[in-house]
């Protein structure tokens, strides 16, 4: 039966289709809805790993024993992963094993626009891209065999228009889970340098199998138009390449790594002008290059930066794409924001006033570098809150600068990546102050279950790792709770945290009230008391505005917004806000 | 057909990305090919959000290109503002009439303009309002906008308007449907 679904989803559907027995990644955008969506399928085992490397070898684990395994991720998961990765490629599989990557070029939710493709050549992997749903789908009954045809893992490459654009897909028969043996084979699953050795040569060996592969599999496929203009191309370029030429030959290609020569230089060859598409880097083009092949339009014409269009390509070849309005100028800008009554907005407000370095990591909370709070100065990767931190107070030591770091980090990331810096940070001797804001999920990327939230991603309930014991037995003496919604009594425990020489951890334990759909009594102005101070306005909540007319504009609160954690009459000087008991018309 | 181009404007947290949904799947059941898209990730209420739907005997890319689109559903004036050189010359707007904030304006940084609803009457377009955040009351629940808005496009849209309420019926949850069944019909009488 026909479906409409993301790529997400048909990859997850694919994936149950396929004999799936064992999945496991890290929630990040745009992969996140993969495996959620294996989990809501029901039909395979699955689990959020606390990172991807833990992801990324329980599959490797799955994989020897016998069972068909996905492990998912976003492009930077791969950069955590790739330790296990570069020597998986070396051991090759048991049961057929896929990482499926997601790249978000235009960096929408991301903090760099990586392209993957580079961890194919890297790996010496192979590599599928698909352009829609249906292919997603398809692509991975095909990875799983030729990931144990070649003894290869497979990278299943995904962008963000096609993990998050719908596209109509007739799902194929269903696989069931079949289990191999769980085989003890020293030389194969043993990298010691002596087996090492002998592997590299058999990886070398397997990439000339998959190029003679490459060349014959309908994975890559040459479709032959027009002559004038030949388009080498593959993923959701493809799709944009059909729209801006639909008079062009394209060599639409599936498996993007390894490159299929012969095809290549057949297609090139029966064209007059040949034009290589590609989002992000010059993969393509830098090979197919190297193969002697002349390229008239690539890179020279299109962007290394940002997605791909039809009006980009267009752009490319000289056509116009018509007389086009522009975009109105001068409109506020309506960036994400944290949502009403978030008490990471608490926190940011105590932050900004106290005007500290604060090294910042990757989740909601980044969002206090924005303004008006312009309270985060660094934001690296996962887990760089407390490490970079660690080495600032360092240099400020030797520096003889008598100030202290403050890093901020989420309960997720703190147990994806935080805790190694927090060992270090005791181990060396450190100066910083951490605060943990533990909203109890992966808040960022919509609200995942993780070790702190008491919940698989199967939804069966499990032991809820507690962070004061843990930041404890890491080796961090001094450990207070936070209360980030009490405004005085979060200045008074960050001052102490300053105050206190050395390593200094406060835990925020005040969950997503939008996981949690937590509701409070909203907020009103008294306009007879408001003296239209903006003192309120620092918390940056949308739920504020100013009244439209008189001669002085005063606050009001939009009723339809205030969720009624009233950080804001904590900012007043005027007793002008209260609750209203009972009340809470909020419907974002 | 020609491809049929809708872009569905809106703050998060409106709903945007489950109209989108029911316009995807009711393009489908009536025998069309489809392909819906929109940019997500940043879970947070309040951003500015865009969704494409492209509706036609074969859809290639899942993304709308500015100038093209026949019809712009905005969930909030200044986004229909925002998002208006979407709409092909002569395209339809039909656009929410309660306006929110965005954070730059709610923190003092700047100013919601006071001429949105001048400048979008001044647009190519063929644009009508809508008082939708007070038919969802009507209906039972204010988070009924969406099905506000789609209720108010259906005359516009290349499929039968008994396939949305269908749709509409079949994603809605346990009491979601009559509120929503409510909100359709609402936005329809608009």
């Amino acid at each position: 039966m026909k479906k409409i679904i993301s790529g997400n989803e048909a990859i997850a559907l694919g994936f149950g289709d396929s004999g799936g027995v064992f999945a496991s990644g890290y929630p990040g955008t745009p992969s996140t809805e993969t495996l959620e969506e294996v989990a809501r399928l029901g039909d395979v085992y699955c689990e959020w790993a606390p990172n991807e490397k833990v992801a990324l070898e329980s599959v490797i684990g799955g994989s020897i024993a016998g069972g068909r395994s996905l492990s998912t991720m976003k492009h930077v998961g791969v950069n955590v992963a790739a330790d296990a990765l570069l020597t998986l490629t070396y051991t090759g599989v048991n049961a057929g094993l896929i990482l499926m990557v997601s790249d978000d070029p235009g960096m929408h939710s991301s903090q760099n626009e990586q392209d993957s493709r580079n961890y194919a050549k890297f790996a010496k992997v192979p590599m599928l891209d698909p352009a829609d749903s249906q292919e997603a789908y398809d692509m991975v009954r095909a990875g799983f065999e030729i990931s144990e045809a070649f003894d290869t893992p497979l990278m299943l490459r995904t962008t963000t228009r096609v993990s998050h654009a719908k596209g109509v897909v007739v799902p194929g028969d269903k696989i069931a889970p079949q289990i191999g043996e769980w085989v003890k084979d020293v030389p194969k699953y043993v990298m010691l340098p002596n087996f090492g050795k002998l592997k590299h040569i058999e990886v070398e060996a397997r990439l000339l199998k998959l190029q003679e592969f490459a060349e014959t599999t309908p994975l890559n496929r040459i479709e032959m138009a027009e002559t004038d203009l030949g388009i080498i191309t593959s993923g959701v370029a493809y799709q944009h390449v059909r729209e801006a030429c639909p008079n062009a030959s394209i060599l639409k290609l599936g498996l993007v790594h390894p490159l299929p020569e012969k095809k290549i230089r057949e297609f090139a060859g029966s064209v007059k002008r040949l034009m290589i598409v590609e989002e992000m880097d010059a993969i393509f083009e830098e090979q197919i290059r190297a193969m002697g092949i002349n390229v008239d339009i690539g890179k020279n014409k299109l962007p290394l930066c940002g997605e791909i269009n039809a009006d980009i390509i267009r752009t490319a070849l000289g056509e116009s794409s018509g007389e086009k309005a522009n975009p109105v100028e001068g409109l506020p800008q309506r960036p994400p924001v944290f949502c009403p009554s978030c008490a990471h907005r608490d926190l940011f407000t105590i932050l900004s006033k106290l005007k500290v370095f604060v090294s910042g990591d990757i989740g909601c909370y980044t969002l206090g570098a924005l303004p008006p709070m312009n309270a985060m100065h660094s934001v690296i990767d996962m887990g760089a809150s407390i490490s970079a931190a660690h080495g600032m107070a360092k240099v400020n030591a030797i520096a003889g600068r008598d100030e202290k770091p403050v890093a901020v980090i989420g309960d997720s990331t703190f147990f994806h990546s935080g805790m190694t810096g927090l060992l270090s940070m005791a181990y060396n001797a450190g100066n910083a102050l951490v605060i943990i804001m533990d909203n109890r999920t992966t808040g960022m990327t919509g609200g995942q279950e993780n070790p702190g939230s008491g919940v698989t991603l199967q939804g069966v309930p499990t032991r809820q790792v507690e962070i004061a014991p843990l930041v404890k037995a890491l080796g961090i003496d001094n450990v207070a709770e936070l209360n980030a919604y009490d405004l005085k009594e979060t200045e008074a425990a960050i001052k102490k945290g300053l105050e206190t020489p050395g390593p200094y951890v406060l835990i925020d334990k005040n969950p997503c009230i939008l996981r949690y759909k937590i509701r409070k009594d909203a907020m009103t102005v008294e306009q007879d008391k408001c003296t239209g101070c903006r003192a309120c306005l620092k918390v940056a909540c949308m739920a504020l505005g100013l009244t439209a007319s008189g001669e002085k504009q005063k606050v009001r609160v939009d009723p339809n917004i205030c969720n009624g954690c009233g950080v804001c009459a904590q900012m007043c000087k005027f007793d002008a806000m209260h609750t209203i008991e009972g009340e809470n018309n909020a419907n974002l | 057909m020609q491809i049929f181009n809708i872009v569905i404007a809106g703050v998060g947290g409106q709903g945007v990305l489950m109209a989108s949904k029911v316009l995807a799947e009711s393009a489908l059941a009536s025998g069309m090919d489809v392909k819906q898209n929109e940019v997500h990730g940043m879970a947070q209420r309040g951003g500015s959000v865009i969704s494409f739907v492209r509706i036609g005997q074969q859809v290639n890319s899942p993304v709308v290109m500015p100038g093209t689109a026949d019809l712009l559903i905005s969930f909030e004036p200044l986004e229909a503002l925002r998002y208006i050189h979407y709409l092909k010359p002569g395209g339809r707007l039909v656009y929410n009439k309660v306006s929110i904030n965005p954070s730059t304006v709610a923190a003092g940084l700047a100013v919601y303009p006071q001429d949105v609803e001048e400048q979008i009457a001044a647009a190519d377009a063929d644009t009508y309002g809508v008082e939708a955040l007070s038919i969802a009351r009507e209906a039972g629940n204010g988070k009924a906008v969406n099905m506000v808005m789609v209720g108010a496009v259906m005359k516009h849209l290349p499929f039968n308007e008994e396939i949305i309420t269908e749709v509409v019926k079949q994603i809605s949850k346990g009491t979601g449907v009559e509120v929503n069944m409510k909100a359709l019909a609402g936005g329809a009488a608009a």
